[in-house]
């Protein structure tokens, strides 16, 4: 295939004014930053220069626009905002019952005016990836930008050479966090706006948390996130992460999540794409200790031309780990969506038993789906299987559903509710279970909550 | 039946390559190297009209601004495009018009292969077309096939016999533009078969062409052409094998396949170049551009394939559905052991309304080798009420081999069904275990179990070309049962 | 109740109904025998609006309306129930959220309110005691992993919430053994009434034990061969269906 000349002048153009933007701010980069971060810059923004922004050449971003979306640059924001605004007061209305421990993040940093750093029962830490840096460095110094290898891509280092702050969670050895921690990272700014928010999520020996992130955009503007999520899990910790992400049709949202999980641990991921303009949610894995188990589960509603691409990686390098991928995703009007999966196991990673899926329902002609499941295995003692489809909603189950009355609206959103669920039962949390289910009834309904903190129901669209 | 079964098993325990020997033959060669000279010259050789000059050069000058494709699981060490011999033919007088002016050291060599080129001698139900190096040695039962219309020779004749339609088909499948080696072909090819079935015709027997690489040093670059006319049928087969050296040798091959309203052409295949020796040393790589075009409602364009010989093999026979109602298969067994890498699949294009592809992939993986499944399946906008389903299974025989399998689908149409499934496995303990109980060897045990795995794709063979793949495939596991 | 003149129905311009007539009195039980292939499945799925099917000529009229251009919701919502010989399994639709919503939805059409989560929990327990369904079932998804057997049930258990006027019953008895057979029976017979009717197509006689028809009739290549009273069914039972295929093979068309 070939791209016009000037799509890479011009790619090669943004690498070069984001390197300026670098330069020009280095000192207010790294005055908000600790030196640990600080001592990773140089080199990662080098890896940057020389990987640039992925192409559609760029096997793993094909399907999706990656230079168009640094272009034209944007504004980046590389201090924390002032928001006044009482955030709670604006949030309150989306998961209501929910018994969490709630944190706000603006813009990819802790608002000045809360706590940076909180620590909860059992010695748990939550807070301010940047204030963890200054408070604790012996954790970061072991655990901060060490499990982004397993994919390293200019976009992420990117992130390295320009990240200051984000979630940073942990949890000590033998402790069991009962109550969910919920994150809301809002997004909202005067402006179209760039951020690069970094998350670091360590979980000791035996340890357990429950995770709940909402990825928010309060204002109608474009919104670029390239976020980065490292996680660890040591042995026998387990994870669950949940993730919804509703934000405006502007916004674009990159995130790249790392899991790095020792023997015996368990991380289960499951990530609700609501709404967006355009979505790319990279998920790499590394099973690195024997019976360790990663389920990475992901539902995509999309409509008009939102473009909601996921990229899966789980990379077997252990015996006897167990993963399951699973992918669903309805496509309305003319959205696009794309899904990569892939599994790999090791030559050593001797009895694997990895699943994948990923199943599309196409509602108009001009929805349109690419997808990728791959099997890459080098060892024999394996069950590994993937499977793909794409079709409509099944014309018999309609026809039987609307013969006992239901009419066809009704039964259509039956069908496509059924189909989501395979995705929502597997959310951990039982309110949070219920709490999304109705978040997609009324996203496939088209009356998404009329709520402040959803960014349909202002600005210039009409819902 | 138990005799039989004996021959087999000797064959089985002292499976080697045997195809792997050399025969000393005088030959034509050009020296080594790639330039615009060396194709006027090659050209000039073959003494061709001048659009087939211009299509050579055409193509060489747009191969020259291509580099090779990278996205291909394999690992394919530098080639030096410059040190290849791209023309070598057995010398001969003038072109043979009967048995008796062919080098009796050819026949011996067809022969040796299995391929007897006396036609008396030959089973009556395949004509054959047998290709060494760069040239066409002989097309068996072409009288026979004429007084139907049919038209089947070597791509030389065809393009002094019937130029016309060489001209409007030769690239029309694969242009010369398509990819790195479909370009190097195009620039280069130096023979290959021709096949025309007129409207109606149902061709009454198997045609065959059988490729022969023998001198060292060369590439062979031949080129295969069907053009099946309005309800025609056609079923096609093609073998391969060349002497075992430790240097490596390139065949970068095309075919191109048109159908009409209403055609049928199968395509079979059982590759079995030199895969190299137990070490990885020497065997073929094997760049191969299959392509065919259902033109017409209610075509149908079947590949099926065994792949078991060649150290490298990158090849994608695909189906082009145009035609409402036009059908693509492709069924493949792929065998790698040793240090073999192999990167195949398929591609289904559907265009037309109510087109239908199946795809049934399974691979096999031995030794140290890597087998890749890569597969398209594009439905485009006005394609409604696409179907496909693709089953792509591996299997792994050994800790030290890889398998992989890479789907794309790109569905552009909401009435499309598109369904893939994969496996990946090995032969299970229990299975072995199960057969040893009954008195079947542990080796015994695996080959009737690749047996049935291959089941469904051996099947769509002819008879004759089944019988010898399941024969391939148990040579080329020899000794991978640890 | 249900009148239907000179039925021709194709498929894919194939035509599979020949010119079908049939009326059908509220009480009465009318089967509809034949040999596979005849048409009978296709009758039952005309009947109820499948739009895989198309009505070239002829008309169906219920309870004075034109049904050839209503929607299959709104025959429902009528009264017209169709027992489907293959149950589709709808995986992830809860039998309660599904029975619900159809309840509600018919219960809106006749301009009444909803019954409320309690209300209908109730109503729903007493259909299931009344057509012995499995309770368990109820829970899980619309038919996904039911036995041959359970999924019958669960024909007969909705038609006891909707309550239909006309009951299509097409084929229920296939897969059933005899123990299923006799609930199926008891539930199609406790919900006869003066007002309503229902039809039975079978292959077999077998089921006529139980559901004692008023009247039989033979389909045969698209059309209504022979009817008469529930005599018939015996002489089918006695004599298969090749004597049909004789008589009409050659005249019939």
């Amino acid at each position: 295939m070939h791209y016009p000349m000037n799509t890479m002048i011009q790619n090669q153009e943004t690498e070069k004014l984001l390197r300026e933007t670098f330069t020009k701010n280095r000192d207010t980069i790294e005055r908000f930053s600790a030196d640990l971060m600080n001592r990773r810059r140089k080199e990662a923004l080098e890896h940057f220069m020389q990987e640039g922004i992925p192409g559609r050449k760029t096997e793993s971003y094909k399907y999706t626009d990656m230079p168009g979306l640094f272009s034209p640059l944007l504004h980046m924001n590389l201090q924390p905002n002032h928001v006044h605004m009482d955030v709670k007061e604006i949030f309150q209305c989306d998961v209501p019952e929910l018994d969490t421990h709630i944190i706000f993040l603006v813009n990819g940093f802790l608002p000045p005016n809360s706590t940076p750093l909180e620590e909860l029962e059992g010695k748990v830490l939550v807070g301010s990836l940047a204030e963890a840096a200054r408070r604790h460095p012996e954790l970061l110094e072991k655990h901060y930008d060490r499990y982004t290898s397993l994919n390293p891509e200019g976009l992420v280092s990117l992130n390295t050479a320009f990240a200051q702050d984000g979630l940073f969670l942990y949890i000590p050895d033998g402790t069991k966090l009962e109550r969910p921690i919920q994150v809301v990272n809002m997004s909202v700014w005067e402006d179209n706006l760039m951020i690069q928010q970094r998350n670091l999520f360590i979980l000791g020996k035996n340890s357990a948390a429950s995770l709940i992130i909402c990825d928010h955009t309060l204002a109608p503007w474009r919104f670029l996130n390239n976020a980065v999520t490292e996680i660890f899990l040591d042995e026998q910790a387990r994870f669950d992460l949940s993730r919804v992400q509703n934000e405006n049709n502007s916004s674009q949202h990159i995130s790249h999540t790392f899991a790095r999980q020792e023997t015996a641990s368990t991380m289960t991921s499951n990530t609700i794409t609501l709404h967006g303009g355009l979505v790319r949610n990279n998920f790499y894995a590394l099973l690195n200790g024997e019976h360790a188990e990663n389920n990475t589960y992901g539902l995509y509603l999309s409509d008009r031309n939102q473009h909601i691409d996921n990229f899966s990686f789980i990379d077997h390098a252990a015996p006897n780990c167990t993963s399951n991928q699973l992918f669903k995703g309805v496509l309305d009007d003319q959205a696009t969506g794309a899904f990569t999966g892939r599994i790999r196991v090791r030559q050593d990673a001797q009895k694997t038993m990895a699943y994948q899926s990923n199943n599309n329902i196409l509602l108009t002609d001009e929805a349109r789906i690419n997808t990728k499941p791959q099997l890459e295995i080098y060892a024999d003692d394996v069950k590994c299987s993937h499977g793909a489809t794409v079709g409509q909603l099944d014309p018999a189950a309609l026809f039987y559903l609307r013969s006992r009355g239901i009419n066809y609206r009704e039964a259509r959103l039956m069908l496509m509710y059924a189909f989501a669920h395979d995705i929502i039962s597997h959310i951990a949390v039982p309110p949070l279970r219920e709490r999304i289910g109705d978040l997609v009834d009324k996203r496939l309904r088209g009356e998404l909550s009329r709520c402040n903190a959803c960014h349909i129901n202002c600005g210039k669209l009409n819902y | 039946m138990e005799k039989e079964q004996d021959k087999l098993l000797r064959e089985v325990t002292s499976g080697e390559y045997k195809y792997g020997f050399y025969t000393d033959i005088e030959m034509d060669t050009i020296p080594p190297g790639l330039s615009e000279e060396v194709i006027r010259k090659i050209s000039l050789l073959k003494g061709e009209p001048g659009f087939m000059l211009d299509f050579r050069l055409k193509a060489f000058r747009h191969w020259q601004k291509m580099k090779m494709p990278g996205w291909a699981h394999l690992k394919i060490p530098e080639i030096d495009f410059n040190s290849i011999i791209y023309y070598a033919a057995p010398r001969k007088k003038k072109s043979p018009s009967n048995l008796d002016e062919v080098d009796p050291e050819l026949l011996e060599t067809f022969n040796k292969l299995g391929i007897p080129l006396d036609e008396q001698k030959r089973l009556t139900g395949v004509a054959v077309d047998a290709v060494m190096d760069s040239v066409s040695v002989k097309t068996t039962f072409r009288e026979t096939l004429a007084e139907l219309g049919i038209i089947f020779c070597s791509f030389s004749d065809a393009v002094r016999e019937h130029p016309d339609l060489v001209k409007k088909y030769m690239g029309s499948v694969v242009p010369y533009t398509d990819n790195f080696f479909a370009a190097l072909n195009s620039a280069v090819f130096s023979d290959g078969s021709f096949c025309y079935i007129p409207k109606g015709v149902r061709c009454p027997m198997e045609l065959s062409t059988y490729f022969r690489i023998n001198a060292s040093n060369t590439g062979q670059f031949e080129r295969t052409l069907i053009v099946a006319e309005e309800d025609s049928y056609v079923s096609y087969l093609e073998g391969c094998t060349a002497p075992m050296r430790d240097e490596n040798q390139l065949h970068a091959a095309i075919v191109e396949i048109v159908a009409m309203k209403g055609a049928e052409v199968k395509y079979s295949t059982v590759q079995n170049w030199y895969p190299g020796d137990k070490l990885g040393r020497g065997g073929i790589y094997n760049f191969v551009t299959k392509r065919g075009i259902c033109r017409g409602e209610r075509a149908k364009i079947s590949w099926t394939q065994v792949e078991t010989g060649s150290a490298i093999t990158w090849k994608y026979p695909s189906c082009i559905l145009q035609g409402d109602y036009s059908v693509g298969e492709f069924y493949s067994v792929a065998v790698t052991n040793n240090f073999q890498q192999a990167d195949t699949g398929t591609k289904m294009i559907h265009i037309g309304k109510n087109t239908k592809s199946t795809v049934v992939s399974k691979g096999i993986s031995a030794g140290k080798s890597n087998n890749s499944y890569r597969g398209l399946v594009k439905v485009l906008k006005n394609a409604q009420n696409a179907r496909n389903f693709s089953q792509c299974d591996s299997l792994l025989l050994g800790d030290r081999c890889g398998a992989h399998t890479f789907p794309h689908l790109e569905v552009d149409n909401q009435s499309a069904i598109v369904e893939h499934e994969a496996t990946t496995s090995r032969i299970g303990e229990d299975q072995i275990f199960y057969c040893n109980q009954r008195g079947i060897s542990t080796e015994d045990a695996i080959g009737l179990i690749v047996n049935g795995y291959v089941r469904e794709v051996i099947n769509k063979l002819p008879m004759e070309f089944a019988v010898e793949a399941q024969k391939l495939l148990q040579i080329s596991l020899e000794g991978s049962v640890g | 109740m249900l009148s239907i003149q000179n039925l021709h129905v194709s498929i894919e311009g194939k035509p599979i109904l020949k010119g079908i007539s049939l009326e059908v009195k509220p009480g009465e039980i009318h089967a509809i025998m034949g040999p596979n292939g005849s048409g009978k499945s296709t009758l039952a799925t005309v009947l109820a609006g499948r739009d895989l099917f198309e009505v070239t000529e002829g008309k169906i009229t219920y309870m004075g309306k034109d049904l050839t251009e209503m929607a299959p919701e709104d025959r429902a919502r009528e009264g017209i129930f169709l027992g489907f010989q293959y149950p589709v399994e709808i995986p992830g639709v809860s039998i309660v959220n599904f029975m619900k919503t159809a309840v509600n939805e018919q219960r809106k059409y006749r301009g009444k309110e909803p019954l409320s989560a309690s209300d209908f929990l109730k109503f729903m327990r007493e259909k299931k005691d009344l057509v012995e369904f499995d309770s368990q079932l109820t829970n899980r998804s619309v038919n996904e992993g039911f036995s041959g057997g359970e999924k019958k049930k669960n024909e007969i258990f909705q038609m006891a919430m909707l309550n239909p006027r006309l009951s299509i019953l097409d084929e229920t008895d296939s897969g059933l053994d005899i123990d299923a057979l006799r609930i199926v029976a008891r539930g199609v017979n406790k919900l006869r009434s003066k007002d309503n009717a229902t039809i039975v197509i079978t292959h077999y006689q077998r089921l006529l034990d139980y559901i004692i028809p008023d009247y039989v009739h033979v389909l045969y290549d698209g059309k209504i061969v022979r009817s008469s009273g529930k005599e018939l069914a015996m002489e089918l039972e006695e004599k298969g269906y090749d004597w049909i295929r004789q008589e009409y093979a050659g005249n019939g068309r």
